[in-house]
């Protein structure tokens, strides 16, 4: 839809729909119950707006475990109505569980991806140090374990996240464990490639660039973002060292690869224009069509200079650490973050640069 | 009729009031003219004794003139006669001078000998036509040339320390000797010595193991090397002061290639770098570039320094909390009894931590210390135990309800930078190291879930925490702070939380 982007966040065992308007700048909020236990991760499906994926805790005799469970949303809130705030007679409603990635086998479900730009049938779980593929069948009320991956090595290995590269005909994954970084294709399940030591400390997120293949971005708790080239993988293209403190998310916006996204616990929310590995690293340049003129008006032309790398905006909102920041798929200009205490807060990019970036 | 009463009191009270005015001013009135007869009186006394003073005065000045017209002559003859004695005298100096010369030379003390020439030697250059004055004069020459080339066996020898080096310098700048000469050699010199010192710092960097003790490292350099160069600086500074700009050049270079010679040896100690700059800073009032931007390097290099050395200190403890939080099993834990080992051993790294910076650095400012900050409890905690909403079964409320305190808490009080730039003292590093170990405690805790004995646990430790690691930081509230949050976050992971009574956390603390 052009005018709301929904938001969705775990809270405890709540999930909070969140509606923002961007016309009116109304906020609407729907809370959802999970009764199965404390929401840790949360991905939606990229091809049916009502269903979520969760990662979530159920302790039970003194153990904690984790499992992950895919979800379906009362039907009323998938449309993003805009219902007025003053109706909170409308008591909160529960989640429909289609099915759960059934995990007696392995332990703990670190988190849950989808295949982008699928038709929502293929999941893949992280749990412990084993990447697990799903089929979803039956409308998602069943899932099939196709096929898994397991990390070898001493010590107790665990992934901490992943994410699904929307390139190569969405076959590939890329998964973080403690330090370390490995690329994996989904029909061999085997490991392409490996980045040692990406960062000093524990890897908390990547994110990859939408238009560049061959690109991604990680962050960790070494306070750093580093982007790399998969086809190079000892040394990183470009490091950021702008936060203070672990970084927790990284995310690229999902047209424009220079805006790139970060959020940390040192409560700060970093908008950087990594213009110089961008897809357009030389600016916006004259179109074709712009060309068919008889006019000279090719003499005009733009710099031939890469322009700098910067960082655009530091958001200081948050009163305690920010632990997820996302871009809007709605409006490729607005952005979310979220921290400890609970606090939304949702921006747009400088109107300036996104002119720049648009002419 | 008690108004009237009333009226005639009032017009009397009045009345005598006037009159008390009236005496009142009536006395002031016969003390005025009694002053100014008085006066009068004064004055024309004064006027009397004035006019004798006149004719006094007339009566001196006449008796002086008289004297001073009689006594003129003997004045001037006396006045030429003392100019005659001057003269004498001085010549009688000059002719003494070269056997005085040989006696200086021979018992070493140049400093006079040279103070002799400069004397003399305007003296003879005027009379030089004058036969016996030329044969003097070369006298002099002779022996002041022997007296140069023995005070440049002196600098050449450079065996003697530095401040002889430049009493030898100065002696032979004031004797004329080509000042340029002077200078290479006294660089030469000093480059020669301080070469030495860094070899010798290079040897202790070198292969031998163990490598040394970074304290006594520094030291040797600080002392030997940067008080060498120093010291060569300034009196380079006094005595080629008169040189001007090449002169200045000259040692700015000198000082820049010695300089990062020894601070490549010693890139990694910041302690260097301080002492630089203020023994540097000691020469910022030569006004030559060089030697500020080098300064700004140095500062600029010793405080990436620093906040290098505070993150990975603060790595240090941070990795140690962290392993002990990770690694524990929260929720089957047992009821405490102890204060956890790791606590103490972070209490006693951060001691060491603090001697060790202690040594180098300043103490630094802190906000003035509470008396009973130790016995301070968590305020957030306690405010809601107070509150009653602690049910043992676990409702949605009452997190939602601490929660909304310490929002509001937090939005009042200043949100905690847990990297801020670190200033050159001890209390600010420190606070530094401990605001990253807090804020890994803080979100290690957050990501864990926790049973009732386990919340209990983080309570005592923090407990603990805080009674010792108050008096390290820069404002105490901080810690206080930082501490709050992560019981409160404890507590927000807890499904049953039900904390410790103050009294029991305490006993158990001071126990440990």
């Amino acid at each position: 839809m052009e005018d709301d982007a929904p938001v969705i966040y775990g809270l405890e065992f709540q999930i909070h729909i969140i509606d923002f308007d961007d016309e009116n700048n109304i906020i609407n909020k729907n809370v959802l119950l999970h009764q199965a236990g404390e929401i840790w991760h949360i991905s939606a499906s990229p091809a049916d707006r009502g269903v979520l994926a969760t990662c979530y805790n159920r302790t039970s005799d003194s153990k904690v475990l984790t499992c992950a469970a895919v979800w379906r949303m009362p039907k009323e809130l998938e449309s993003g109505t805009h219902e007025s705030p003053d109706d909170s007679s409308s008591a909160a409603q529960t989640l429909e569980l289609l099915c759960h990635l059934d995990n007696t086998a392995h332990s703990n479900m670190a988190c849950v991806v989808w295949e982008p730009m699928g038709d929502g049938k293929k999941i893949i779980s992280l749990a412990d140090n084993h990447i697990l593929l799903w089929d979803l069948q039956e409308s998602s009320s069943q899932a099939v374990l196709a096929s898994s991956a397991s990390l070898e090595g001493k010590g107790q290995l665990k992934f901490t996240s992943g994410r699904w590269s929307p390139h190569h005909n969405c076959t590939q994954v890329a998964t973080a464990n403690d330090t370390t970084l490995r690329g994996w294709d989904t029909r061999s399940m085997s490991q392409i490639y490996c980045i040692e030591n990406a960062h000093g400390q524990l890897v908390r997120d990547l994110d990859f660039n939408p238009n560049k293949q061959y690109y991604l971005a990680s962050c960790g708790d070494d306070c750093k973002v580093k982007f790399w080239d998969t086809r190079n993988v000892t040394e990183p293209v470009k490091t950021l060292e702008e936060h203070s403190h672990w970084v927790w998310n990284v995310r690229y916006n999902h047209s424009h690869d220079q805006l790139v996204l970060t959020g940390s616990s040192d409560s700060r929310v970093i908008l950087s224009n990594m213009v110089s590995i961008s897809s357009e690293p030389f600016g916006h340049l004259v179109d074709d069509d712009d060309i068919s003129d008889q006019e000279d008006h090719r003499s005009e032309e733009k710099s031939k200079e890469p322009l700098q790398d910067n960082v655009i905006a530091t958001y200081e909102e948050h009163e305690d650490s920010v632990y997820a920041v996302d871009w809007s798929s709605a409006d490729p200009w607005l952005f979310a973050s979220l921290s400890y205490d609970g606090r939304l807060v949702i921006n747009r990019v400088p109107r300036a640069l996104k002119y720049h970036i648009l002419l | 009729m008690d108004s009237e009463t009333d009226m005639v009191r009032q017009i009397r009270a009045l009345d005598s009031d006037m009159q008390t005015l009236v005496y009142e001013n009536y006395n002031k009135f016969i003390s005025a003219t009694d002053t100014i007869r008085k006066m009068k009186n004064d004055f024309r006394k004064m006027e009397d004794e004035m006019d004798r003073l006149a004719t006094n005065m007339a009566v001196i000045t006449d008796f002086s003139a008289r004297i001073s017209a009689t006594l003129q002559d003997r004045h001037e003859r006396i006045t030429k006669l003392a100019g005659v004695h001057a003269l004498l005298r001085k010549l009688q100096f000059l002719f003494e001078l070269p056997s005085r010369l040989t006696k200086c030379v021979e018992l070493g003390a140049y400093g006079q000998a040279v103070r002799y020439q400069g004397r003399a030697q305007a003296v003879l250059q005027q009379y030089q036509h004058l036969p016996s004055f030329r044969a003097i004069q070369d006298d002099c020459q002779v022996i002041t040339a022997r007296l140069a080339q023995q005070l440049r066996q002196r600098f050449r020898e450079g065996g003697s320390g530095a401040p002889e080096q430049a009493e030898c310098v100065e002696l032979l700048l004031a004797l004329g000797e080509p000042a340029e000469e002077l200078c290479e050699e006294f660089l030469a010199h000093a480059r020669g010595r301080l070469e030495e010192e860094l070899r010798s710092l290079e040897a202790e960097l070198g292969p031998s193991p163990p490598a040394p003790d970074v304290l006594e490292f520094t030291d040797h350099g600080g002392s030997g090397f940067v008080g060498g160069l120093c010291q060569v600086a300034a009196a380079y500074q006094e005595l080629f002061a008169a040189q001007g700009p090449a002169g200045a050049e000259r040692l700015a270079a000198f000082a820049r290639e010695l300089g990062s010679r020894y601070f490549a040896l010693t890139a990694t100690i910041s302690y260097i770098l301080t002492l630089t700059d203020e023994q540097f800073l000691v020469q910022d009032q030569f006004p030559v570039t060089p030697v500020s931007t080098l300064c700004a390097e140095a500062r600029e290099t010793a405080r990436r320094l620093l906040t290098h050395y505070v993150k990975v200190q603060g790595l240090v403890i941070s990795q140690m909390l962290r392993k002990s939080v990770e690694t524990r099993d929260w929720l089957s834990t047992l009821e405490p009894r102890n204060v956890r080992a790791v606590m103490k051993r972070v209490v006693e790294d951060t001691t060491a931590i603090d001697v060790q910076v202690g040594l180098l650095y300043e103490e630094g400012v802190r906000k003035a210390q509470s008396s009973d900050s130790s016995k301070r409890t968590f305020s957030v905690y306690s405010s809601s135990r107070q509150q009653g909403r602690y049910a043992p079964s676990y409702t949605p409320s009452a997190p939602m309800d601490t929660n909304l305190l310490s929002n509001i808490q937090k939005l009042f009080s200043e949100r905690i930078d847990v990297f801020s730039p670190v200033e050159f003292n001890k209390v600010s590093v420190l606070t530094g190291i401990i605001k990253i170990s807090l804020k890994t405690l803080l979100e290690c805790v957050r990501l864990r879930t926790f049973g009732r004995f386990g919340l209990q646990q983080v309570q005592v430790d923090c407990h603990f925490l805080q009674l010792y690691l108050w008096r390290f930081v820069a404002d105490e509230e901080l810690v206080h702070l930082l501490l709050d949050e992560v019981v409160a976050s404890a507590a927000l992971r807890c499904p049953d939380p039900v904390p410790m009574e103050p009294s029991v956390v305490e006993v158990i603390c001071e126990r440990g």
